[in-house]
């Protein structure tokens, strides 16, 4: 088939130097596209990624190859296992609060017909789209210590006060409410989406069956929306166990190291006390968790792709 | 029997509706608490802001005195134009790769073509913050630390995975037929992208691209790990560094700061919403 096609343009244009017909050859032009594509990731991506691993198992100065000694220094550092703990606390209350409001929020805009969900959904889009760096300053300031907007309602109805950064578990609640605001509005529109792809017939099927919105829930709608589901949750643990703009802003890690996750953690002690080497292995750590769900989110999309093609 | 029990089912209609819009209005007041605030802050003089007495959510004298001098600030608008000229740049050439190799992998399949696939969309799920530590070695070795232009080479890395991977998912949709006709009229392969593909696929075109600037417009490790004086600072990090001095903060000018430099991002999406949506889904949807 390849040979046939490519042999054809050559004979119409029978003018066609040796080089045009290399070109010409499919593989050939495929491969020069892709070129670009290849450079890009091995130098840019797999070549960083290598180095990184390289880099951690150097000493401070990078003058010795220490082996594994920065990864055995980091575990058996109190201040570390704080950091294990409160990436996946942040991580995993963060995507169960995002997914199901989400979910709610996908569910409530379904009801309503297509044609008038453009301002709503355009209204609750902002979130996602304000650049998280400048709304986590505007999130910073309804925290601040002696100016806190939020405080000042607390105050008007009577609760007392409290320290929204100051504290490490309120710290550890302003982080996960901001990232729950952040990322809310993505999982809307990913669920959205999957349950428009839901054949209508279905529900009317099981409410004329007399199926309680329960069941509906349970039988119709979750299982039609499993595979998108699970690759938004999983894509959603990746960037938020990834996360480093939300805490680096709020807290910078304090009080006391306390709210650290991997990324502000990495930045702290490689850019800023340059240890680049301790940096890159504290950063490291995040690449088991990652190459697993990473994983299971590529055989989800692979799925998915080819249900389509077969539907 | 069943005249009720469709009346009933269309009550319950009405009712879910009402109810969903309430909750819905309820959603959005709750979502837009914080740039409304930020804003309100923005038209405060910083003694209002300090005049602890008075309702933090309402402003008593408004002004935008507090933008006027910012636009003024010679620095403010050098981290404005910094922003600019490198997302431009990182735009144009992300979707020049992206263009490329997702029209080779759509449709001139190759020894490994799946395999560079899958690994497109596996760089996707690489996080910034994995990477930023050995590329400041690498971007130091270039001697491009503290330059704006050192941002050219990490950027691209966050944007053309995901733009390659929905534009393979345009391109693929697009009919056989329309290639095949071509070629056997004697188009070149780049004719047949630049004549065919790039205006049948221009609503994912449109996508990407959109995606690739709020990567780049947004970005915040890397600016903030790699440049340091305020000339060669972008938006994400040069309002920080501007406008807090010591312990003084300007929250005034901060929020109007980062409204300002919001205002991009949002007012593209306010006009492109239903590519930016299509965009965002694509991801998992297509490809």
């Amino acid at each position: 088939m390849s040979a046939a096609t490519a042999t054809l343009p050559t004979r119409i244009r029978p003018q066609a130097g040796r080089f045009t017909r290399i070109w010409r050859r499919r593989s050939t032009a495929a491969v020069l596209m892709c070129l670009p594509l290849i450079l890009l990731l091995l130098l840019l991506v797999v070549y960083p990624a290598a180095y990184a691993i390289y880099l951690a198992m150097l000493n401070k100065r990078m003058t010795a190859f220490v082996g594994m000694g920065n990864f055995v220094f980091l575990l058996k550092r109190a201040t570390f296992h704080l950091v294990i703990f409160q990436s996946c606390l942040f991580a995993v209350s963060a995507v169960i609060a995002k997914a199901s409001i989400g979910f709610t929020l996908a569910h409530l805009m379904h009801v309503i017909p297509p044609n008038r969900q453009r301002l709503l959904r355009g209204l609750l889009l902002i979130p996602w789209v304000v650049p998280l760096a400048l709304s986590t300053l505007g999130w910073w300031w309804l925290f601040d210590p002696s100016y806190s907007a939020f405080n000042w309602i607390l105050d008007g109805i009577g609760v007392p006060q409290v320290a929204w950064l100051g504290n490490t578990g309120w710290a550890r609640f302003s982080m996960i409410l901001v990232n729950t605001w952040y990322g809310s509005p993505f999982f809307m529109i990913m669920y959205l989406a999957a349950l428009k792809s839901v054949p209508h017939e279905l529900f009317e099927a099981a409410a004329i069956d007399g199926a309680s919105a329960w069941q509906k829930l349970r039988f119709v709608t979750l299982p039609m929306m499993r595979n998108i589901i699970s690759i938004t949750v999983l894509f959603s643990l990746i960037v938020t166990f990834a996360d480093f703009t939300i805490v680096r802003i709020l807290t910078a890690g304090g009080p006391q190291d306390t709210t650290h996750i991997f990324a502000t953690y990495a930045f702290e002690v490689g850019i800023q006390s340059g240890d680049i080497p301790l940096g890159a292995a504290v950063s490291l750590f995040m690449l088991p968790i990652l190459a697993v769900a990473s994983f299971f989110i590529l055989r989800g999309v692979m799925r998915r792709n080819r249900e389509m093609a077969a539907g | 029997m069943k005249p009720r029990r469709l009346t009933s089912l269309s009550r319950q209609r009405r009712w879910a509706l009402r109810g969903s819009y309430a909750a819905l209005a309820v959603f959005v007041v709750l979502f837009l608490v914080p740039p409304f605030h930020m804003f309100v802050t923005s038209l405060k003089t910083s003694a209002e802001i300090s005049g602890q007495a008075a309702n933090p959510w309402l402003v008593q004298h408004p002004t935008l005195r507090n933008y006027i001098e910012l636009l003024a600030n010679e620095h403010y608008r050098g981290f404005f134009l910094n922003s600019i000229k490198i997302t431009v740049v990182v735009v144009a050439v992300s979707m020049a790769i992206s263009i490329l190799a997702a029209f080779s992998l759509a449709r001139m399949r190759f020894w490994g073509s799946g395999v560079l696939a899958a690994g497109v969309f596996l760089t996707y799920l690489v996080p910034d913050s994995l990477l930023f530590i050995p590329f400041f070695q690498i971007v130091g070795k270039l001697g491009l630390i503290n330059n704006t232009w050192g941002m050219l080479i990490v950027y691209p890395t966050l944007a053309v995975p995901f733009c390659t991977w929905i534009m393979i998912g345009y391109f693929s949709s697009i009919p056989k037929e329309l290639d095949e006709a071509a070629l056997i009229d004697g188009a070149s392969w780049l004719q047949i992208l630049f004549k065919i593909f790039i205006p049948v696929a221009m609503p994912g075109i449109i996508a990407a691209a959109i995606f690739a600037f709020t990567v780049s417009w947004g970005q915040f490790i890397y600016p903030l790990a790699y440049l340091y004086s305020a000339d060669q600072m972008v938006l994400t990090v040069g309002i920080i560094s501007e406008l807090i001095r010591a312990d003084v903060f300007e929250w005034g000018k901060i929020m109007a700061g980062s409204l300002m430099a919001a205002a991009p991002p949002v007012i593209i999406y306010a006009f492109l919403m239903d590519y930016y949506v299509s965009g965002l889904t694509a991801g998992a949807t297509k490809g």
